[in-house]
């Protein structure tokens, strides 16, 4: 999560509101922000980190680990609708790639300012073509697009 | 967001229950009360909660529903002061 806060910059831009959820008290968590992550990023963590020590949350999302009573690293997309577009779930000993996750959100930001009209080929980043589905489109693809300009 | 009052009850989060238009008949009697409750899905609405925080030097209380209009990162992580 501090690879998060030291990103966190690169989410605002994108008006992306960040929450993180554990299984610890949000004395833990203040405990935590303090003397550990305030030391890895400056000026500390800058989102909520929300508490949910029954894994109530946890359970509602199916990131609930019965037998450890922990919450597995899961990622939501959540858009201004309320509506989940992506996730994405590791275990425990594997960490995430922010990276990806930016990508994702500006994917889903261009589909949706298009209204639907576009789409986002494989490995698309920004600058980069998109598709425009349509007859026009229809086993054409590999005009516009080919595995190459992943 | 206000200021909560801290006792010393163990709060936790809480799913706010509104159950999904399209959620999945019951499957009889063996059906597990965890299993109904997961309702999370690409394409449907994010399940709503409300839940306790550390903010920034304070204590508040998180409801995802108020962040609607904006787009939201929502991360579980298996706990502080782990490694990874």
């Amino acid at each position: 999560m501090s690879a998060v806060a030291a990103h966190y910059g690169a989410l605002q831009k994108l008006g992306v509101e960040v929450l993180s959820v554990s299984v610890d008290s949000h004395f833990v968590h203040k405990m935590w922000n303090d003397n550990e992550l305030s030391k890895m990023v400056e000026g500390g963590v800058p989102y909520h980190m929300i508490s949910d020590q029954a894994g109530n949350v946890g359970r509602a999302y199916g990131v609930w680990d019965e037998t450890q009573g922990i919450e597995m690293r899961g990622r939501f997309i959540i858009d201004p609708d309320g509506v989940i577009q992506a996730m994405e779930v590791l275990t425990a000993p594997v960490g995430r790639k922010l990276a990806e996750t930016i990508r994702q959100f500006q994917a889903y930001q261009l589909v949706r300012a298009s209204g639907g009209k576009e789409a986002t080929p494989a490995g698309w980043e920004p600058g980069k073509e998109t598709l425009k589905p349509g007859p026009d489109l229809v086993g054409n693809v590999w005009k516009v697009w080919n595995p190459s300009m992943e | 967001m206000e200021e909560q009052p801290q006792g010393c009850a163990r709060v936790s989060g809480s799913v706010i229950d509104a159950p999904p238009q399209d959620a999945p008949p019951q499957s009889g009697p063996t059906t597990t009360h965890e299993a109904s409750k997961m309702t999370a899905r690409v394409g449907q609405k994010a399940p709503d909660f409300s839940a306790p925080a550390y903010y920034q030097g304070g204590f508040t209380n998180v409801k995802l529903s108020d962040y609607l209009g904006k787009w939201v990162m929502l991360c579980f992580y298996p706990g502080d002061f782990t490694f990874v």
